[in-house]
């Protein structure tokens, strides 16, 4: 057992923290948020440059040959930033069911280009009524000549709005929420019939709501009717990732709590001197410690081939993640006073996208059932 | 990073199960794994059968019976002396006295208490609060003063846990009233059979006697048995508390706790159904679950922290795991009360203290329920209280 890193993923870390410290302050990032997009393309494919858009792909794809543990270590790095970059959707989510479900060809074709820059993905699994269940599809997808053709509505798809390349998860066959029946299909962004309205959401990120009237699938990953196990692997992979990021945010709103209340005066002395703010920013260093100590034991059991123990285990991070990076949250804007309310300020940013992480997957409530449901933590 | 271990730490690790539930007495473990109170004869019984072994003090210097062992198995003893429910160590001996004594102590008196202290023979009871001095112990006035070549001493001393059993105490005592009260404090041994020491037993809140007011009154003692230098006391007394803080983690003893509440929660009717059917009890059994395994990586970011550093100060982080640690075992406590249900109500009291179903309605475990509720809200309490430990962290990590 070590916590040491492996001279790469040093290397890594260590390019990476300097990625964010050089261009990602708090107004470098209003600049970007500005941009067309909201994010910066030049950031993008600085991003490529340094091997962080292929890092949990193979070498063979022209990736980094990354493991969980690389991924958890740009996510951390990005949290701290507040990156506003899709490497999330893209990477993550699109780069990770590829790599799970493509063929060679397949893998070859698109993890390469988004490794490269070069393509953007988007994964549409959410719909009106499905909330957190990932078997409830009602999008469908039916054969036609040698293709399929999908019909139907997702929403919150995020950074859809950009996406080159759209994931679709669409009901081939069964009832709207059968496990099985589920295909995984790859569409063009600008295919006929395919219409999305890009929206920001609270976090200063970008989703968008999609629409599919008759659209032509380019391809199908997998099969068209077991796509399921595939993609609950690949979000219990990315809520590490997520989980990941958390725990930058969590450090950030720490961090500056704390150096904010030992420069901010009143009563004729810094806040940092009551003794009820200083116990109250203990318990949030406490609950960061605890998150980043759950996140390392999630991060290695996302790459668990255990189905079982590895969404229990993600599940136990996730609920562990949305309590400390609630009272984290809550409690860097409250001992801030009124800056925190503002947009001007950092803290309230980290807080927001705290707030919205611990939505996506499944919010804490959702994961202590589904850990509850599933036996001790401990062998 | 990588949280596997290796093989041979592993195979320490089986080594170390298979000692404890192999060599300790199945009655003694499964009283601790029940949360029921031990005897004096079998904490003593216990203790040498670790000693005989070698494994008492592991913590001790080599020469002095200790193990030149790696963190991490150190680590392991501890996890699996816990789950194994192995009581360990009387901790004023193996944690408390031993060290100081072996760290700062003069030849002769390493050499009369060590071998006796690792074996029990000598039980140690630890002499440092008093009435007007918790918190702040270094404000304490038991004095000791230096007359004919004997330390007399006079004060008084509280919350003295199992004080009925000691042989001996280990006491702070006030022997410089003239300069700043941490630098007048010194550490004194002193026999408890010493004409003038009155103890009187203090009943805690779950109906036991676990801990006692200790009256000195005119005591004399050797002038040898002060550790160290006279008016460095405080200086022992924070290494001692430092081992005292990451004793308290205890997350091991809390794994097998809540092995053994899933276990009841299994059995313990409700309706048609078991406790463990209810989605509301299994959620909060959850979440102290999530808290724990957190914990227990948080220790072992900890230790490996330790790996090549010198034995030393306390890394203050490791108020972590006794603030955490102690809610964890409260939480614990309230998970078993919600099992046993009605049952927690029944009291009865017997000479070992409240805790066993004498009065023989409900379920056997439920008797020591609420008893434990109560008395675990100790544990946030002693060994610097955890608002303490928060002002360790404020200062030392947060800089504040
Ligand atoms: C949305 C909004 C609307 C407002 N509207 C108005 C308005 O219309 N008119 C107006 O005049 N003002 C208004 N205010 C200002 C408001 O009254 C102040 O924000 C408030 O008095 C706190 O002051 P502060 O923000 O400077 O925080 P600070 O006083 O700097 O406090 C920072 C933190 O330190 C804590 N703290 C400060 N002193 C102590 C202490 N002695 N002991 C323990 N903790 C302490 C605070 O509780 C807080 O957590 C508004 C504020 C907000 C956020
Ligand atoms: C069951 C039990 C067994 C014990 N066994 C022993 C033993 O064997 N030997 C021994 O010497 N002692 C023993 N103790 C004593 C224990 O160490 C003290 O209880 C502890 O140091 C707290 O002191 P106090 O009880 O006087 O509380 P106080 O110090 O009076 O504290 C009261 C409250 O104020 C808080 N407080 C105090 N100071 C501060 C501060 N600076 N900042 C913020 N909050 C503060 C405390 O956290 C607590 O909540 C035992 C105690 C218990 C309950």
């Amino acid at each position: 057992m070590d916590f040491d890193l492996t001279d790469d993923q040093r290397l890594l870390k260590d390019s990476v923290d300097r990625l964010i410290a050089d261009r990602y302050s708090f107004d470098q990032r209003k600049k970007y948020m500005a941009e067309k997009d909201g994010w910066s393309r030049d950031n993008w494919a600085q991003f490529a440059e340094l091997g962080l858009l292929g890092v949990s792909f193979d070498e063979a794809y022209g990736g980094f040959g990354g493991g969980p543990v690389e991924s958890m270590l740009v996510a951390e790095a990005f949290g701290r930033g507040l990156v506003l970059e899709p490497f999330f959707a893209t990477v993550v989510l699109g780069g990770g069911l590829i790599k799970r479900a493509g063929t060679d060809a397949q893998k070859m074709a698109m993890l390469s280009e988004i490794a490269a820059g070069t393509r953007l993905v988007a994964f549409a699994h959410v719909e009106r009524a499905s909330r957190y269940n990932l078997a409830d599809v009602q999008v469908t997808a039916t054969k036609s000549g040698d293709g399929w053709v999908l019909n139907g509505e997702k929403s919150v798809v995020m950074h859809g709005d950009c996406a080159d390349t759209i994931l679709v998860t669409a009901r081939t066959a069964g009832s709207r929420r059968d496990r099985n029946g589920i295909g995984l299909f790859v569409v063009d962004a600008k295919a006929e019939g395919l219409t999305r309205k890009g929206y920001p959401t609270q976090d200063g990120l970008r989703a968008a709501e999609i629409s599919f009237a008759n659209v032509r699938a380019a391809d199908v990953l997998g099969d068209p009717a077991g796509a399921l196990p595939i993609v609950e692997r690949v979000i219990d992979e990315a809520i590490a990732v997520l989980c990941s990021e958390a725990v930058g945010l969590m450090h950030e709103m720490h961090v500056t709590t704390v150096d904010y209340m030992k420069q901010r005066k009143q009563f004729g002395r810094a806040i940092s001197e009551f003794q009820v703010l200083q116990h109250r920013s203990v318990d949030m260093f406490v609950a960061l410690e605890q998150a980043r100590s759950i996140n390392m034991f999630g991060t290695v059991m996302a790459g668990d081939d255990d189905a079982k123990s590895r969404s229990r285990a993600v599940s136990a991070t996730k609920v562990q993640i949305g309590k400390s990076g609630k009272l984290i949250g809550e409690e860097a804007v409250q001992l801030h006073g009124g800056i925190a309310m503002t947009m001007e300020y950092k803290v309230g940013h980290y807080f927001k996208r705290m707030t919205m992480i611990e939505a996506l997957y499944g919010s804490t409530a959702d994961h202590l059932a589904k850990v509850a449901d599933s036996g001790s933590l401990f062998a | 990073m990588d949280l596997n271990f290796t093989a041979e730490e592993l195979a320490f690790r089986d080594e170390m199960r298979k000692f404890f539930r192999t060599e300790i007495p199945e009655s003694i473990r499964t009283k601790v794994l029940e949360g029921q109170h031990l005897t004096k004869d079998e904490i003593i019984l216990q203790q040498r059968i670790l000693n005989k072994h070698g494994l008492a003090v592991p913590g001790w210097p080599v020469e002095w019976g200790g193990k030149d062992w790696t963190p991490v198995q150190r680590y392991f003893y501890a996890d699996e002396i816990q789950l194994a429910g192995v009581p360990g160590g009387l901790a004023f001996n193996t944690s408390m006295v031993g060290p100081v004594i072996a760290q700062f102590g003069s030849e002769a008196q390493k050499k009369k208490f060590l071998p006796a202290t690792a074996n029990l023979d000598i039980w140690w009871c630890q002499g440092f609060s008093e009435p007007g001095a918790g918190s702040d112990l270094a404000g304490l006035r038991t004095k000791a003063e230096l007359i004919d070549g004997q330390w007399v001493i006079n004060g008084q001393k509280t919350w003295t846990t199992l004080g009925q059993h000691a042989d001996w105490i280990f006491v702070l005592c006030r022997t410089d009233p003239n300069v700043k009260k941490q630098e007048g404090i010194s550490y004194i041994l002193c026999d408890m059979k010493t004409p003038g020491i009155t103890v009187r037993p203090i009943q805690t809140i779950d109906g036991g006697h676990e801990v006692n007011e200790v009256f000195f009154d005119d005591v004399k003692v050797p002038a040898e048995n002060i550790v160290g230098e006279v008016n460095k006391g405080w200086d022992y007394a924070k290494f001692l508390l430092g081992n005292e803080r990451t004793g308290i983690a205890q997350v091991g003893a809390s794994k097998a706790r809540l092995k053994r509440i899933r276990e009841l929660a299994a059995i313990e009717p409700m309706g048609e159904a078991r406790v463990l059917d209810n989605p509301k009890f299994r959620e909060k059994l959850s979440m102290v679950e999530i808290e724990l395994k957190a914990l227990e990586m948080t220790q072992l970011r900890i230790i490996a922290d330790e790996k090549g550093k010198a034995k030393g100060r306390p890394n203050p982080a490791s108020s972590i795991l006794k603030m955490k640690g102690s809610e964890i075992q409260q939480w614990i406590t309230d998970l078993t009360m919600d099992v046993a249900g009605p049952y927690i109500m029944p009291f009865a009291m017997s000479d070992e203290g409240s805790g066993r179903n004498e009065v023989g309605y409900g379920p056997e475990f439920a008797a020591a329920a609420a008893p434990a509720y109560f008395n675990k809200r100790k544990v946030s309490i002693y060994g610097g209280s955890n608002e303490i430990q928060r002002n360790i962290i404020a200062k030392a990590i947060l800089g504040f």
